[in-house]
């Protein structure tokens, strides 16, 4: 177990610099001038040349690299060119807002999803499981911008119980923190609840027709205390992996979501520097999400191992 | 209501006897209670206004976005101002003179006027100001005043600008950022950084801003004419989805709402909860031709004005205003709007006329043109440029749209690999800003991006400039449109309007054509 978590955590600075150049070799593929989409639109030659003398754009690629990268090392991951804030802060500001949203919708999705999965396999074929599945179809099916702005419609203009959008922060008000978050989180857990439970079903359908399931019930078992004991547990296994991936990339931003209920996480903000070219937001953003999604994938490894001791080996 | 809600459900789950449910309906009736608490707190005086846009630094210097220019309008009072006739009035000045033959511009600053961190403003700030905006490496304001050679200081309330050339506009500039009096001492200790904490002299101080989320700002007590601010706060919300700051306006979450779409003006007026104002704004959309900006411009669109005159005149322009923007928006011929002070009468809105456009066209010896129409890849841009294509097709042209990122499309531009680009100006107070630097010769190439030069023009645009009664400005203007709206290197088609939807709460909403929200008067019932 050791040697192996040793292994996975050497991967991660080669991964990391992998990533690294290849975000700053995309960003290159993007059309436009960074220095006269943030020059406004007088386009003041003076200030085009300014931009870009000040945040290097005319540098070689290598050079401009090296010179993000140095600092990278130092703890310092640029200046947005936009609003003019240190990115280091900005991505401070914004990941425990996601990280809160991504948590909130990753725990709507195994309330949902789970045990939906576990009762559609157990009743295998009843009206219980097609009723299951379609829910699971519409799930993934419906697009999250048209439930959110239906959910707004309905939760905050017809009805006036929520927030349409913005964000409270739960050291501000935990009660407005959470009024302002549950409409996205349920947005974003609801794809993601349908998918557990499709993955959930088909696990635990073929861990239920398994030897040891069968050895279990011959033994008197409950059939609870075979199903949640016995066969949940192996079940799991593809469910943690695909939870840890499902919350990996909602911490890379929610884009469409934060963007309706305008929650100003990482979705919006690399939305914004995408589309301002503020490359040194847009660097940061990833490389910390491109970090998290690593760690992610590391503790569902870690949770593989811990859920069945076959692998500890 | 609530109660009874969370009761009957929770009969219901009685009889399926499953404790987790029981828990994700208590949690539910938790979340509707706090989203009581949360709307309640939204009350008093504070004022929350939804901006489509997240405002870029909060630095008057380097500001350049619209949004920004909001926020500044309750947060950093302006020497002038301007008045509903587009006339400039006093702000933190109190009076002006042009001298030395237009030359020169003597200002009287208002005496017994405090900055928000309690610093006297007086004619040194505003000498440290105006120099800060001509010297700051990556000052926007620098080519707005660059007319300004030295600023004087008479006495303590009265700063002379020496001006390189007769500038008339200088003063409309002074109406905007570039007349914005900032703390000598707030701005020396930030340095680059004002714009994170920025002090000014206007009614609102600056509390604080979470990044595309919110700013917040707080009454001023010692504002020096507080008697007409009645707000205790204001909070500027960015929410971008014209449709969710819509429900936030119609949920209570907002009080105000800017640029509300055309496509939601009838739910709007819908709704006996809120109020709409609107007024034409100072910009245009139009078409730039690229008619000499490398290779592309060897086009018949670009070589003969003829096939100009001939699109044209294809072109419905309240036809386009009816399918594109429901008939909200002034259809129009010229850079400024048919209501502005500085239209000029003698040329209106040509109607269409598919036979003349025919007749043109074959006099250019062009039956059918072809052009690349370049569009940003917004809804809005893209059905004008349909319209536009539909109807010139009429007339034998083929336009083929490129839809196109804005930023992607700029740099296109810039380069001159385009045939005709449809592009709009947010527009400014004085008709300068929104003629000279697209069509004089020596202006700068990133907004006249088809190169187009004509010496005539390039004359009455200086005399526009050097003379100072706006009568003598008309008539030199009145000479530019004689060439430009022959030879059309804009095509230009219609003015946005400026759509601001509020609660029936608010009143005292004076809207002017710069699309500012200014809080002076503002007060919810």
């Amino acid at each position: 177990m050791t040697t192996f978590l040793l292994r996975r955590l050497a991967l991660i600075l080669p991964t990391l610099f992998f990533v690294s150049l290849l975000v700053f070799g995309l960003q290159q593929l993007l059309p436009g001038d960074a220095a006269v989409a943030l020059a406004g639109e007088d386009r003041d030659p003076t200030v085009i040349a300014f931009l870009r003398q000040k945040y290097h754009l005319e540098e070689p690629l290598p050079v401009r690299y090296l010179l993000w990268a140095r600092g990278v090392l130092s703890g310092d991951l640029g200046e947005s060119i936009r609003i003019k804030r240190p990115v280091r802060d900005l991505v401070l500001e914004k990941l425990p807002v996601t990280a809160e949203l991504a948590a909130l919708a990753i725990v709507i999705a195994l309330s949902i999803g789970l045990p939906m999965g576990i009762l559609a396999a157990v009743m295998n074929n009843s009206a219980l499981d097609y009723a299951a599945t379609m829910t699971a179809l519409w799930g993934r099916s419906i697009p999250n911008f048209w439930l959110g702005i239906l959910l707004i419609l309905l939760f905050s203009v017809h009805w006036g119980l929520l927030p349409a959008s913005g964000f409270v922060s739960p050291a501000e008000s935990l009660s407005r923190n959470l009024a302002t978050l549950i409409m996205p989180a349920f947005v974003l857990g609801n794809g993601i609840a349908a998918v557990l439970m499709r993955h959930t079903r088909s696990a635990m359908l073929e861990v239920l027709s398994a030897d040891y399931v069968r050895t279990a019930r011959a033994k008197g078992l409950s059939e609870m205390r075979v199903v949640l004991h016995h066969a949940l547990r192996n079940a799991l296994l593809p469910v943690i992996t695909l939870g840890a991936l499902e919350f990996g990339e909602l911490l890379s931003g929610a884009v469409l979501t934060e963007q309706i209920f305008t929650i100003p996480g990482f979705g919006k903000l690399i939305v914004d520097a995408v589309f301002n070219r503020d490359y040194a937001v847009v660097q940061g953003v990833v490389l910390c999400t491109a970090l998290a999604f690593i760690l992610l994938n590391l503790f569902a490894d870690v949770g593989y191992a811990l859920v069945n001791p076959r692998l500890r080996r | 209501m609530q109660h009874w809600g969370c009761t009957e459900a929770s009969g219901k789950q009685g009889e399926i006897g499953m404790t987790r449910w029981w828990r994700q309906i208590a949690a539910g009736c938790l979340i509707a209670a706090a989203s009581i608490l949360w709307m309640g707190a939204g009350a008093a005086q504070t004022l929350r206004i939804g901006l489509a846009e997240d405002p870029d630094a909060l630095d008057p210097t380097v500001a350049r976005t619209f949004v920004g220019r909001i926020v500044f309008a309750s947060l950093c009072d302006k020497l002038f101002d301007i008045g509903p006739e587009l006339e400039i009035v006093p702000q933190l000045a109190t009076g002006w003179e042009w001298t030395d033959g237009n030359k020169g511009l003597i200002i009287k600053v208002r005496p017994g006027v405090k900055f928000q961190d309690g610093e006297p403003l007086n004619a040194a700030a505003v000498k440290f100001s105006l120099e800060r905006h001509l010297t700051m490496p990556g000052s926007n304001r620098k080519a707005e005043i660059s007319a300004v050679t030295k600023v004087e200081v008479i006495d303590d309330h009265t700063v002379k600008l020496a001006l390189s050339a007769p500038f008339a506009p200088l003063l409309a500039q002074l109406t905007d950022r570039a007349g914005m009096v900032l703390s000598p001492k707030a701005a020396q200790a930030a340095g680059e950084n004002f714009g994170s904490h920025p002090v000014c002299a206007g009614p609102f101080k600056f509390v604080e801003r979470v990044a595309q989320d919110r700013i917040v700002l707080e009454r001023f007590a010692d504002y020096w004419d507080k008697d007409k601010i009645k707000l205790d706060r204001i909070v500027f919300l960015t929410i971008p989805d014209s449709t969710v700051r819509l429900a936030n306006l119609r949920s209570g979450g907002l009080d105000m709402i800017e640029r509300t779409a055309a496509t939601d003006l009838g739910t709007v007026r819908q709704d006996p909860r809120l109020k709409l104002a609107s007024i034409t704004g100072l910009g245009y959309n139009g078409i730039t031709v690229n008619v000499a900006n490398g290779e592309r411009a060897k086009t018949s669109l670009g070589q003969d004005a003829r096939v100009r005159q001939a699109l044209e005149l294809s072109i419905d322009r309240a036809a386009l205003n009816q399918v594109v923007f429901n008939g909200e928006y002034q259809p129009g011929n010229q850079w400024v709007a048919p209501s502005n002070p500085y239209y000029i009468k003698e040329f209106p809105v040509p109607g269409r006329d598919v036979g003349k456009a025919k007749t043109l066209l074959a006099a250019a010896g062009v039956a059918k043109p072809v052009i690349e129409l370049m569009a940003v890849n917004n809804p809005e841009a893209l059905q004008t440029a349909q319209v536009v294509q539909a109807m010139a097709s009429e007339s034998g042209f083929d336009i083929r749209i490129k839809a196109t990122e804005f930023a992607s499309s700029l740099q296109l531009a810039s380069k001159g690999d385009f045939e005709a680009y449809s592009i709009g100006w947010s527009g400014r107070t004085d008709p300068d800003g929104n003629i000279y630097n697209f069509v004089a010769c020596k202006a700068p190439p990133g907004l006249n991006p088809g190169r187009y030069c004509n010496q005539d023009v390039d004359r009455e645009l200086d005399a526009a400039r050097s003379v100072a009664t706006p009568d003598e400005r008309l008539a030199a203007y009145r000479n530019v449109a004689e060439h430009t709206l022959s030879d059309l290197p804009i095509i230009y088609l219609y003015h946005q309007k400026w759509l601001w939807a509020f609660s029936n709460k608010l009143t005292g909403f004076s809207p002017l054509p710069d699309g500012l929200i200014r809080p002076q008067g503002l007060q919810l019932q």
